[in-house]
């Protein structure tokens, strides 16, 4: 018994049968067997996995249909995307406040010389 | 190779192999199924799994019910192992509109014999002990609901069709469509013309492309929708929550990871099924505002996924009246893995009987013809 997917605990041999029931890319072995759905994403597995197709239906590795690479790139918690989250809501805010007082300054300048005049 | 069917069905997603399974089981044995790429590689195999029957139209529910019936046995009866789970549904409330509609949502539900009721705070609790109950009015809860692995049904499906007979042919691309004396050619870009008397169009997000190819308006229209799955963990809860005041389902999956979904109503019609950013912080905002002890939870993937929308979210089921022989079962606006195992059914009906079981005429796709005004189902995230 070898372990292709370590995430998952998935072996070889169900790897292959998942072939034999007509799988013939690396996401379909993923959606049947789950290899590649742990924790590491298939970054482990994934070439082990592409390998075994390719011994399987004697099909050139190349040839594989890639599977989608999603984010993110390795595990992160709620609470660090709500603190970038939050900084970035500060940051927008900040730049919005900018802009609006550099619109007020451009804004002051031209009525200045108008109320200079009327004076 | 054989290109001459009794029937052929366009899309490998739960509804086509569903479909091609109760049709060869209603004894038709020159089925075949034409896939783009591979069995549950759209809609079907990005959607967040889950079953229920907590509907605020009458047609959804009794459909969704039998459903749940079918599913309850489908192991026994495909042979295949599913992931099927009654964890049961937890629907949340937040406002006294809402409560409202509840409470008619449910009194509707009861008369048609589901067992389903509201629960105070206190009882959700119980049920699900991470959430933040303060937040929320009062929730339905229906233990018979629940969800099911999308990937393991639709392959268990697939199997069984295979078996009677039915053929899949995978990464076969539908070009285009004719019909003359009453056969259907089917053009595919691997250069092969199939020919059948009788064509169904399951292509979900793509239906409306396949129904203009036999010059017929499918008012189906794509949106994406997000979603997002946690590491593996131990048992947190059952059931599947879903809030629709704030707009998120959660569900924990059979291996330990929590699988959760957000709609977002500035969403362009589209197929793209990127990933964002943006969704990555809304979700997070929503799920730790309803679950805020499980903010150290990690996220692994985020992916997404289409719904195919109708005007009044409900599906578009049956014959049409442009052209004879050609059927539709698309349009499920985001649950046709739960309402599959019924609609399949009912349609090999329509085709070798000429009647159904439960009635399907509301869905026929005229009540979008020159209309527009819809009893729209109002349970949709």
């Amino acid at each position: 018994m070898k372990i292709v997917c370590r995430c998952q605990d998935i072996t070889e041999e169900e790897v292959i049968a998942a072939i034999r029931q007509g799988a013939t890319t690396i996401d379909e072995i993923k959606r049947l067997v789950r290899a590649g759905m742990g924790p590491c994403q298939g970054r482990t597995c994934r070439r082990l996995v592409s390998q075994i197709i390719s011994r399987e239906l004697k099909k050139p590795a190349g040839e594989i249909y890639p599977p989608t690479f999603r984010p993110p790139n390795r595990p992160v918690p709620f609470k660090l995307i709500m603190n970038e989250y939050a900084e970035q809501l500060e940051a927008e805010k900040k730049a919005a406040e900018k802009a609006a007082e550099k619109a007020a300054k451009i804004a002051a300048k031209k009525t200045a010389p108008k109320g200079g005049k009327k004076a | 190779m054989k290109t001459s069917f009794d029937a052929i069905i366009i899309g490998g997603g739960i509804l086509g192999v569903s479909t091609a399974y109760e049709l060869a089981k209603a004894g038709m044995k020159n089925i075949c199924v034409i896939e783009r790429r591979y069995l549950a590689s759209g809609s079907t195999g990005r959607c967040g799994g889950g079953f229920r029957q907590q509907w605020s139209t009458e047609a959804n529910t009794r459909l969704a019910i039998r459903s749940v019936r079918r599913l309850e046995h489908i192991e026994e009866e495909l042979g295949y192992k599913t992931e099927f789970f009654q964890g049961g549904y937890l629907i949340l409330s937040h406002s006294a509109e809402e409560t409202a509609q509840f409470e008619k949502n449910v009194a509707m539900q009861r008369r048609l014999g589901l067992d389903v009721k509201i629960v105070d705070r206190a009882d959700a609790k119980k049920i699900n002990p991470y959430l933040d109950v303060d937040r929320i009015e009062c929730a339905t809860w229906c233990p018979t609901d629940g969800h099911i692995s999308p990937f393991l049904l639709t392959q268990a499906y697939a199997n069984a069709a295979r078996r009677l007979g039915a053929e899949i042919h995978l990464w076969t691309n539908v070009t285009g469509l004719m019909k003359k004396s009453n056969v259907f050619f089917v053009m595919t870009d691997k250069g092969i013309t199939y020919e059948t008397p009788i064509l169904f169009n399951c292509a979900g997000s793509f239906s409306r492309t396949i129904g203009q190819m036999l010059n017929v308006e499918i008012p189906v229209d794509p949106y994406r929708h997000e979603i997002l799955v946690t590491e593996p963990v131990e048992k947190l809860w059952n059931p599947m929550i879903i809030d629709f005041g704030i707009g998120l389902y959660a569900r924990q999956e059979h291996s330990g990871g929590v699988v959760m979904g957000m709609g977002d109503p500035n969403e362009p019609v589209g197929t793209f099924v990127g990933s964002s950013m943006h969704f990555m912080f809304e979700m997070s905002r929503r799920f730790t505002l309803l679950f805020p002890k499980l903010a150290g939870l990690r996220i692994v993937r985020q992916w997404a996924g289409l719904y195919e929308m109708t005007a009044d979210a409900q599906p578009v089921l049956g014959p049409v009246d442009e052209v004879e022989n050609f059927y539709q079962a698309n349009g499920f606006s985001g649950h046709g893995l739960m309402l599959a195992p019924a609609v399949s059914e009912l349609l090999a009906e329509q085709v070798t009987t000429g009647k159904t079981s439960l009635p399907i005429d509301d869905l026929h796709v005229r009540r979008f013809r020159g209309k527009r005004e819809f009893h729209r189902e109002k349970s949709v995230v």
